[in-house]
């Protein structure tokens, strides 16, 4: 019977929205055109308000650290010098580092076949070798020294939490906010403060990488914790587990995999940071990359983004590898294997220690310039053979579809804007969406810098929209198919390892300084997020689920549209989160190719300090439009799945279940 | 399979240990020198861009082969290196472009930093033309007659006027009010970055673009091309005084050289040298073009330009 009102209220209230969000937004227009340009905020490049000017006090009145700070400092610090002088830095002494070239390719192989599989212990030999072919041995080993450091860090905290948020509604809500403001804030907003705790060294460059490279795992620890179906937590407490034993039991075997996936986001989340870190002195390939664009040197800086890549696909495929991995005691021949291979590592190692050949990469083989020259041919190929083109698709899209949108929201009042945006999400939403967006509205007003948030979020709506569209096909089809995902992997982890700086010189070449640009940038960064999440929640469908579905004769669209994507819905609406949250985060990156507002802002506070407080504002402003989106987008999505399961209940349940 | 790739592989590094039992043992090879006890470590801060760097790589060079220090260099970001002085862990810097309100922050009130004096090197703040369009236009040198072209330079992002590309955030930029107070139809537009504004005059001169945007000397880039400066109203003292009612052009900047109080008292032959550094904007641009150009690294382009300037070498040095 409730199924039965349920479908019916669908067929009444469904229409009703559609027409409601209309004529909200035909109201909208009509206000528009009357009132354009009436309480804009708008506010001058250089200008700043009372409130940016009390943060930049703020800033002066934070001393350098204290008791805890330090302490910390000093662990961190010694924790990273610890891994360069084994791996990275002439050490206690010596002119090589503790371990050579010939001993860290040894040991990684090793236990990437202890704990994954010889398979990916060859790509991690032949990965390592090609980085010191590339002349870059010394720096990859310094930035896998603060990539180790900062993700051991996040793991060691991030996954206890992940539990704790997986377990307990409260705390996830409260995670939540946190961690919404951790990925989202500008890293430029606390990198000085941060050298201002933890001083100017490794440690600050570490706990810069940590803050946004932890979210992903715990987030993806929750999620997966929260995913495991109540019946199999129920099974187990009805056996007479205590909750230490369902954890330990069932909900941590379960959540393996995702929480897996989590560990590989975090991983690339720190290797992003790379080129971020190099601002505050963080050793390693950021530098270079820095070093060779101050040049605009595409070449040198795609060699040294490469080898952040490849340390990104080794990373990943043995911690996949790892997590694949059965849990179950080796055979004894794999561990007579074993033996011998550690033999072998030792002998490696010996030799690394004692020749000069095995200490430092021998420079013999050079493929470094070789690459840079190629990449610097073929990119000034593409800007001469596409330039033209791409300046009309560039010109079609800001005039057809970025500037109205732009118009709207930043000629409209901003009283306006407010009453349309809250309306909306309760509309959309309801309450859960609508309290949120007007807190986050008026918080936005409160900043200072309105007028550039509604820049800033026009380019961000039409960026977002792009990539969760372009997210969920590619998802899908890596999701349903092993081979096209094994082939557009390596691809994604280059859209999001690859240093943004590198790729921004040939899209200032293609699309000139524009929103459009900054928007093809953080489409290039956010696709590969959500394209991963969503794979990862189409691979999870239970077999059993898609088959019956097939035995019953549905069209390949059918399983997809009615079986795959509302089962994987929980890791769609996530793919959307973190889609949004990835293209907020390069929101700065945007500001330094032409997209001004927000991110410009936000460069501008890190460089010049009496804009610090404007900066900070301008940071919270992107925080505060990403909670405020988030939580709309979440709130409609969970209105969504209840509807959908009502009607699936009535109408095509009989069929699949 | 496995197990004959397994065996393989375990053979071959067996094959590789038993062979490559020769070559240079670690450690028999060059020793580092000694360094000088009495110099000791120099902290020098470097910041992003490759002037600077010029300047870092030639102190850092007779630093260490004259003097025998420890040249750290660290990478940071200006506000960072000042906030470096008090806690010690930056001894120099030697480009600071204005910046009066960190002088007074860290000089005047927190005393941990003393201005010793120009590097020689003189900022130029403008806006700027690419030479192709200079030579079709040169009227376009005088700012009288920007409103008359101001079409000719309108873009995607500048809502129907002509666009002035502006700005690294590093720098000061008083554009906005210039613009309004000249009463020039232009619109700012934020290039955000150095490279997006090197890439945009690059761009701009290779297919015959317009465009007028913020750039400064000395820059490395002017190796490359060199951009036309469009005279604005000519600066007075005083006359940037308001930030909201400027109407003139930049002042020039002597670029000058900061170190932390403590480096100054240590006595240290460095702090001489960095006292004594004094070069032109000629100078500097060789090395940046060494550095940028012939893709040297920063210590050989040092070596080169001191091995053909020993006398002005000398002359820091006392000697």
């Amino acid at each position: 019977m409730a199924s039965i009102t349920g479908s019916l209220e669908l067929h009444v209230r469904k229409p009703r929205r559609i027409v409601l969000v209309g004529g909200l937004l035909v109201v909208w227009l009509a206000l528009w055109f009357v009132l354009r340009g009436v309480h804009t905020l708008a506010l001058g490049g250089q200008d700043t308000t009372p409130f940016h000017r009390w943060l930049t006090e703020q800033a002066g009145v934070v001393g350098s650290g204290n008791a805890v700070s330090d302490a910390i400092r000093v662990v961190v610090d010694q924790l990273v010098v610890l891994l360069q002088n084994g791996i990275a830095q002439p050490s206690y002494g010596r002119p090589v580092p503790v371990i050579g070239w010939l001993g860290v390719v040894a040991i990684a192989a090793f236990l990437a076949w202890a704990f994954g599989n010889w398979k990916v212990a060859l790509l991690t030999a032949a990965g390592l070798t090609f980085i010191g072919m590339q002349g870059l041995w010394q720096e990859s080993m310094d930035t896998l020294s603060l990539t180790i450091a900062a993700v051991v860090l996040a793991l060691l905290a991030g996954i206890p939490l992940g539990i704790w948020a997986g377990l307990s509604d409260r705390f996830f809500k409260v995670a939540t906010l946190v961690l919404d403001l951790m990925q989202t804030l500008p890293t430029f907003v606390y990198l000085a403060p941060l050298t201002l705790f933890f001083a100017i060294g490794p440690a600050a460059a570490t706990i810069a990488t940590l803050i946004y490279a932890a979210p992903p795992v715990v987030r993806l620890t929750a999620h997966a914790i929260r995913s495991v179906p109540a019946e199999s937590v129920e099974a187990a407490r009805s056996l007479g587990s205590t909750r230490a034993q369902t954890l330990a039991k069932v909900l941590l075997p379960m959540s393996r995999s995702t929480v897996v996936v989590g560990i590989n986001q975090t991983i690339m989340a720190a290797l992003s940071m790379v080129t971020v870190a190099a601002l505050i002195d963080a050793p390693g390939l950021g530098q270079t990359v820095l070093k060779a664009l101050q040049t605009l040197d595409v070449g040198v800086a795609f060699n040294a983004g490469l080898a952040i890549v490849v340390l990104a696909i080794v990373l990943d495929r043995v911690t996949t590898a790892a997590g694949d991995r059965p849990w179950r005691t080796a055979s004894v021949r794999r561990k007579v294997l074993l033996g011998a291979g550690a033999v072998g590592v030792l002998v490696a190692i010996w030799f690394s220690r004692t020749y000069l050949w095995a200490a430092e990469f021998p420079t013999g083989v050079n493929l470094g310039s070789p690459i840079a020259v190629a990449t610097a041919d073929a990119t000034t190929w593409v800007q001469d053979v596409f330039g033209g083109f791409t300046y009309g698709v560039r010109d079609a899209v800001t005039l057809g579809v970025l500037n109205p949108l732009e118009a709207l929201l930043t000629e409209s009042p901003w009283w306006l804007v407010t009453a349309v945006v809250v309306a909306l999400a309760l509309v959309l939403g309801g309450w859960r969406a609508a309290l949120p967006a007007a807190v986050c509205l008026v918080l936005l007003v409160g900043t200072g810098v309105w007028h550039d948030a509604m820049v800033t979020l026009a380019s961000t709506l039409l960026a977002t929209v792009v990539v969760v569209a372009v997210g969920i096909v590619l998802g899908v089809w890596t999701g349903r198919n092993r081979r096209v995902d094994q082939w557009v992997r390596p691809v994604l982890d280059a859209g999001q390892t690859m240093p943004p700086f590198v790729y921004l010189v040939p899209f200032l070449a293609l699309f000139g300084t524009s929103r459009f640009t900054a928007i093809a940038a953080a489409v290039v960064f956010a696709v590969p997020v959500t394209t991963k999440i969503v794979a990862d929640g189409i691979r999870a469908v239970p077999t059993a689920t898609v088959e019956a579905a097939n035995s019953v004769g549905s069209s390949t669209w059918q399983v997809i549209s009615k079986v795959q994507l509302p089962v994987a819905r929980r890791a769609i609406t996530l793919a959307v989160n973190q889609g949004l949250i990835y293209v907020l985060s390069m929101v700065v990156v945007g500001g330094l190719v032409g997209a001004g507002a927000l991110g410009y802002d936000v460069a501008a506070g890190f460089a010049q300090s009496e804009l610090y407080g404007k900066g900070l504002a301008a940071g919270l402003a992107i925080v505060l439009l990403g909670v405020m989106l988030d939580r709309i987008t979440q709130a409609t999505a969970q209105r969504m799945t209840r509807r959908t399961r009502k009607f699936r209940g009535t109408v095509r349940g009989d069929n699949l279940w | 399979m496995t197990k004959k790739l397994r065996t393989a592989g375990v053979l071959s590094a067996l094959a590789l240990a038993l062979t490559a039992c020769g070559g240079a043992k670690v450690g028999e090879a060059d020793k580092p020198a000694a360094g000088g006890k009495e110099c000791g470590t120099f902290n020098l801060a470097v910041s992003p861009w490759v002037g600077y760097e010029a300047n870092a790589a030639v102190v850092a060079y007779v630093a260490t082969k004259d003097l025998g220090c420890t040249v750290n260099k660290k990478n940071l970001k200006e506000e960072i290196s000042w906030q470096g002085f008090g806690t010690g862990e930056v001894d120099a810097v030697l480009e600071n472009w204005g910046h009066e309100d960190l002088k007074k922050k860290y000089v005047e009130q927190q005393k941990v930093a003393v201005v010793v004096g120009p590097s020689g090197n003189k900022g130029v703040i403008g806006w700027y033309l690419p030479p192709w369009l200079a030579a079709q236009h040169p009227e376009l040198k005088d700012w009288k007659n920007l409103n008359k072209y101001a079409s000719l330079f309108k873009t995607s992002e500048s809502g129907g006027k002509g666009q002035l590309l502006d700005g690294d955030p590093s720098f000061v930029t008083n554009d906005e009010a210039l613009v309004k107070n000249l009463k020039l139809n232009f619109k700012v537009v934020y290039a955000g970055s150095e490279t997006a504004l090197i890439q945009a005059f690059r761009d701009a001169e290779k297919n015959k673009k317009p465009v007028i945007g913020y750039f400064y000397e000395p820059q490395w880039f002017f190796n490359e091309l060199k951009l036309v400066k469009v005279d604005l109203p000519k600066y007075t003292p005083g006359c940037d005084a308001d930030p909201a009612k400027v109407a003139c052009d930049y002042p020039a900047y002597d670029l000058d050289k900061i170190v932390s109080k403590k480096f100054a008292d240590s006595g240290s032959p460095a702090y001489e040298l960095v006292k004594n550094f004094s070069w032109t904007n000629d100078d500097q641009n060789q090395v940046a073009k060494y550095i940028a150009e012939d893709k040297l690294t920063p210590d050989a382009a040092a070596q080169k330009w001191v091995d053909a300037n020993r006398a002005k070498v000398d002359a820091w040095l006392g000697k």
